[in-house]
């Protein structure tokens, strides 16, 4: 005989975004409970002591400095990376030859391992926010272009060739029918950028251990502050989470006005 | 726009694409001897290609490249065996896909390099913290992608096969795994990847051994030209592999 469910499982039942909550809320108290009784801590921290120190890791010299700077770095990556992004996915995709042509160099390109040619960019553009702002170019750019290259191949030819016999000039042309088409597909690329940039920035900041996050991060390590590190290592990816919600709202806001 | 590519717009894009490199290598080549840029930021090509000759005729990346691919290999195999299992088991109720496939994709949308430090401070900075990040970081696209080919398998295909009499160990290896394969297949090569650039990445940033850090330490040491060396090689490498995997994958989809 079947037992009917309890309330609780049958409320949860119909909110699996509750549900979610919950498991988080486990693995939070998991690791609370192993971090108090089980894991050594010099190696690893209960949250209650990561939230509680929070006030002394903002409180370290540096600390909110190196945080400011790599939000700033984020920024100016992901700005001149969608930049570059769009220019170079437009001059690509409007022209079928150039497409042939110079697509497959960006797919090359894109496949490479860029993380080889990090220490390469310490070199060129010193340990300071240059060198990060490009490793994150490099790393936002791509994904840019192939998703504008896309968006503007899947524009249909009908649409085109319509507007033309009907006497729009070029720029007619781009800004009502190429334009509004591209949007979606522009900001998923946006959301794809913003994943480059945060991996190439944070990438630049970890390798680089004489400043910045890496010489944090390097210095809780090495001085078995493992609280701290978790704030730190916590804050950055808070800074990541919510930067992603902020391209992802954006994408969702400007893509539905095709399914209307 | 789409038009079909003639022939010879076809010949003229391979043209122009090797006009492009030779033109890059020209570049790199003039640069490095004529126009005065610092040999300690920009090597003489000729001198790279010879530094990577020697590099593969005296066999001395046979370490490095040993620890890699051993890495890799270990990651690989827990992220892939810890992917699946999770996979499935999440795909088989519609209810708990609800519960962790948003969970699982946000968690992959942050950098998971970012704890980096945490798996050097639990695992040391030998293999072990190396393969724990691999398999970290390649288990997300592996698991999402197990959820959503057995996700997606249609229900009729189910029913079909039920009404047909098919016991669960038949379901499972005739309708449910030939179904859900090409997806899975596609997350298992993401896997794959991903595992590899975390690999090379967390030697980057803090290791003894393998082909990232032997990049890291010839820049430290500022031998600039058998460091281009090493990058090459290491570029080349991964290209194989990539190569290697995605045509298993091709092969894997043509005879489910």
């Amino acid at each position: 005989m079947k037992r009917a469910p309890s309330p609780l499982r049958a409320y949860l039942a119909r909110r699996p975004g509750l549900a979610r909550l919950f498991v988080i809320a486990a693995l939070f108290v998991v690791w609370e409970v192993s971090a108090r009784w089980f894991v050594d801590p010099l190696f690893l921290s209960p949250p209650s002591k990561v939230i509680a120190s929070l006030g002394a890791l903002f409180g370290t010299p540096g600390v909110p400095a190196a945080l400011r700077i790599t939000l700033f770095e984020l920024a100016v990556a992901f700005v001149i990376a969608v930049a570059i992004g769009l220019v170079l996915g437009l001059a690509i995709g409007l022209q079928p030859f150039v497409r042939l042509s110079v697509f497959p160099i960006v797919l090359l390109l894109y496949g490479m391992p860029q993380i080889t040619i990090l220490p390469l960019f310490i070199l060129y553009f010193g340990i300071g926010a240059a060198s990060k702002i490009a490793f994150g170019v490099t790393h936002g750019m791509f994904p840019v272009v192939m998703t504008v290259v896309a968006g503007v191949q899947n524009l249909k030819p009908i649409l085109m060739t319509s507007a033309r016999s009907m006497g729009a000039s070029r720029w007619q042309i781009f800004r009502h029918v190429i334009f509004p088409h591209m949007v979606p597909s522009f900001f998923a690329g946006m959301r794809l950028g913003m994943s480059g940039v945060l991996l190439g920035v944070l990438l630049a900041e970890l390798y680089v251990s004489i400043a910045g996050i890496g010489y944090f991060t390097t210095l809780f390590t090495q001085n078995f502050e493992p609280a701290k590190l978790l704030g730190l290592i916590g804050t950055l990816a808070a800074m990541a989470i919510f930067l992603n919600a902020l391209v992802r709202r954006a994408e969702t806001h400007f893509g539905k006005w095709r399914a209307g | 726009m789409t038009a079909p590519p003639k022939a010879r717009d076809a010949w003229l894009s391979r043209l122009v694409q090797a006009a492009f490199l030779a033109g890059l290598a020209l570049v790199w080549y003039l640069a490095a001897t004529r126009w005065g840029v610092n040999r300690l930021l920009l090597p003489n090509p000729v001198a790279v290609a010879q530094d990577l000759f020697e590099i593969l005729r005296s066999g001395e990346y046979i370490d490095d490249l040993e620890t890699t691919l051993g890495e890799l290999a270990a990651a690989f195999s827990i992220a892939v065996a810890g992917g699946l299992a999770t996979g499935y088991l999440v795909s088989r109720s519609p209810y708990l896909t609800k519960v962790f496939e948003p969970l699982f994709a946000g968690l992959y949308a942050i950098p998971i390099i970012l704890f980096l430090p945490l798996f050097v401070l639990f695992f040391g900075l030998g293999p072990a913290s190396k393969i724990a990040i691999g398999a970290a970081i390649s288990f997300f696209p592996i698991t999402l992608n197990t959820i959503a080919g057995f996700g997606g398998v249609d229900r009729l295909y189910v029913t079909a096969a039920r009404s047909m009499g098919a016991s669960d160990y038949h379901l499972f290896r005739f309708v449910l795994v030939p179904a859900a394969l090409p997806v899975i297949l596609t997350g298992l090569r993401m896997g794959f990847t991903t595992a590899l650039l975390a690999i090379i990445a967390s030697e980057t940033l803090a290791s003894f051994a393998g082909l990232g850090h032997r990049i890291v330490s010839l820049a430290e040491s500022m031998e600039i030209a058998p460091m281009f060396a090493y990058i090459v090689f290491v570029i080349a490498i991964a290209a194989i592999l990539n190569a290697f995997v995605s045509t298993l994958e091709a092969r894997g989809r043509r005879n489910r």
